[in-house]
């Protein structure tokens, strides 16, 4: 069964003329252990994607599936308690609390409610290359180092799906490659489905797959846009 | 908790800004609670400290002046006397008086004419010595003034003597003034100004404020009626409060600054949790888009104003406390009573939680959405 699946979601903001199209008729499924990037323009739907299948925002038609449980026909508490138990964010500077050292970053996620088997807080810190700066807060963190506190406060519950929200924006070169490496190993070694909205072309090597939007409408990307790309030999198998 | 304290230790000159506020305006509250205590007692004390369940005065007198203007008589003090449920009716006579002691101390006094071995003689209801005809007992505050057992106190204009027999344990005033004790004989030829050598009307004698009114426990006497049939209007100790001078305008007036300070604390409380709130908004749309609940959230910012109240008002209330200890052993009229600083102090508690509560409802408006960079 698929970790995530989207069966022709629309989703319209506004009304009367002013209606705009922000997602139209999307189909997606994405397997556990599976990375997937999603890239396109400004506006052109990609956060409305993740909003959807982050159960944040319902969709005008169409259904989401996560694992067993249809997301568009539950109650908003118990959207809560999916979002708690099964989903994890990355966003796109990070969002760090300013008053938690790294290591409350990630114990943070444990305190809303009870968790059969997270993952331990330290382990996790020293997983994402963070141990050394356990007690800093968010404004002693360099742009990178917040969104590596960000992956493993969104890992730490064992989510099955990963939303990530251009975790690039903010980062140099470097370092943009070095946190979608993390995604990506994460994603793989503990089964991890993961969505990446991004902007940055040169971070798509690392994923399993790529998907361009455009007004709304997700296809396969291109491939002659970017030569980085490689295509993985499947999910849950190490890059080449 | 586990974010409320982590934020409160992170900001804490933010917070301990707003704490220095409820500390002030508790404080504010303890002295103002020490004041009305302080002025009630200087109003009251000597009728709170009568055995008497309702006075009598004469019929259709005015409220606010009832003890200087009521005159009753005989008659009305056999009719109450005689009702059910009355356990005991005796005259009572106050009057204001200007004097001066032999040793030229001057004193004005609010003179409490008694009948001997009635349940108004001091010598019945506090173990003072006994008052025979010219001998008074004085309030212990008379005796801070310099009056001393054996002083003459020598009544104005009209030069009659009272000598001072004992002086009471505790606080005995009436209208901002020292209260003595006297045998009603001596209480009327005081009121009336008689002087040495005068002939004295019968009727003076006949005269007196009030009937004193004790009633058995748990009797529920009709006063209504029994008004009609002695010819008197009768008030419960506590209305006859409003009929010494000054008092109802005092705690008034008192009660009135307290309650803005209550309201005041609860908006500054207020004010200062929207903003916060309002400055947490990115933070709590994070939260909700990880999967906190509406109860988590809000929980743990009631958590945290409930802490920072109780701190800050445990401070203020503190200082308060002192301060209001060094202002009591002064002669200003200041007392603190566990009582009023207890209720004061829960309810300005209670209004500020209100008041952070009404601001952190505004957590349930966020929407997580917004955690998702700018555009959607």
């Amino acid at each position: 069964m698929s970790a995530l699946s989207l069966t022709d979601v629309t989703l319209l903001h506004g009304d009367g003329d002013d209606t705009v199209v922000a997602l139209d008729q999307i189909s997606l499924e994405v397997e556990p252990g599976e990375i997937v990037a999603v890239v396109g323009p400004s506006g052109s739907g990609k956060s409305s994607l993740l909003a959807v299948a982050g159960a944040l925002t319902a969709p005008t038609s169409g259904s989401v599936r996560l694992g067993d449980v249809d997301l568009t026909r539950t109650s908003p508490r118990e959207l809560t308690r999916i979002r708690r138990e099964r989903i994890g964010f990355v966003f796109q500077s990070g969002n760090l609390i300013p008053a938690l050292t790294s290591s409350d970053q990630i114990k943070l996620p444990l305190t809303f409610g009870r968790f059969k088997n997270p993952r331990d807080p330290q382990r996790l810190l020293a997983e994402v290359g963070m141990e050394h700066k356990a007690n800093r807060r968010p404004h002693q963190l360099s742009g990178g180092e917040r969104q590596r506190v960000g992956i493993a406060r969104a890992l730490v519950t064992r989510p099955q799906l990963l939303l990530v929200d251009e975790p690039t924006a903010a980062l140099d070169r470097q370092r943009s490659q070095d946190v979608v490496a993390l995604l990506a190993r994460e994603a793989h070694e503990h089964g991890v489905a993961t969505v990446m909205v991004t902007h940055d072309h040169e971070v798509l090597h690392h994923c399993d797959r790529v998907l361009e939007m455009i007004d709304g409408q997700l296809n396969p990307l291109d491939g002659e846009h970017d030569q980085g790309w490689v295509r993985a030999a499947g999910p849950g198998q190490p890059l080449a | 908790m586990f974010l409320a304290i982590r934020e409160l230790r992170f900001a804490r000159g933010r917070f301990a800004l707003m704490g220095a506020v409820v500390a002030l305006i508790a404080i504010l509250v303890v002295l103002l609670s020490g004041l009305s205590v302080g002025l009630a007692n200087d109003g009251v004390s000597g009728l709170q400290r009568l055995k008497v369940s309702s006075f009598a005065f004469q019929e259709n007198v005015s409220k606010d002046s009832a003890f200087s203007r009521s005159v009753v008589g005989q008659d009305a003090l056999d009719t109450w006397a005689d009702q059910e449920g009355v356990a005991a009716a005796a005259p009572f006579g106050n009057t204001l008086v200007n004097a001066r002691t032999d040793r030229g101390v001057e004193i004005d006094l609010a003179l409490f004419g008694v009948e001997n071995d009635s349940f108004l003689d001091p010598a019945v209801a506090f173990g003072s010595p006994e008052v025979a005809e010219g001998q008074v007992v004085i309030s212990s505050t008379a005796a801070e003034e310099g009056i001393e057992t054996g002083d003459t106190i020598v009544l104005e204009p009209s030069g009659a003597e009272l000598e001072v027999v004992g002086v009471l344990e505790d606080q005995h005033t009436f209208g901002h003034v020292d209260v003595g004790y006297l045998p009603l004989r001596s209480w009327q030829e005081a009121r009336a100004g008689v002087r040495e050598g005068d002939v004295v009307p019968d009727r003076v004698y006949e005269e007196f404020t009030a009937v004193g009114i004790q009633l058995e426990d748990g009797a529920d006497v009709d006063h209504a009626a029994v008004d009609e049939a002695a010819g008197t209007t009768s008030l419960t100790l506590e209305e006859s409060f409003g009929a010494s001078p000054g008092y109802t305008a005092e705690t008034s007036t008192l009660q009135l600054i307290q309650w803005f300070l209550y309201a005041i604390s609860a908006l500054v409380v207020g004010a200062f949790f929207t903003v916060l709130t309002i400055q947490r908004r990115q933070e709590i749309a994070v939260l909700r888009a990880l999967g906190a609940s509406t109860r988590y959230l809000l929980r743990d910012s009631l958590f945290q104003s409930i802490i920072l109240l109780v701190i800050s008002a445990a401070i203020g209330i503190g200082i308060g406390l002192t301060a209001g200890a060094a202002i009591a052993s002064t002669p200003m009229p200041f007392a603190l009573e566990a009582g009023p600083i207890i209720g004061a102090t829960v309810l300005l508690l209670v209004l500020g939680l209100v008041g952070a509560a009404i601001a952190v409802v505004r957590i349930t408006r966020v929407d997580p959405l917004t955690a998702l960079g700018g555009s959607r």
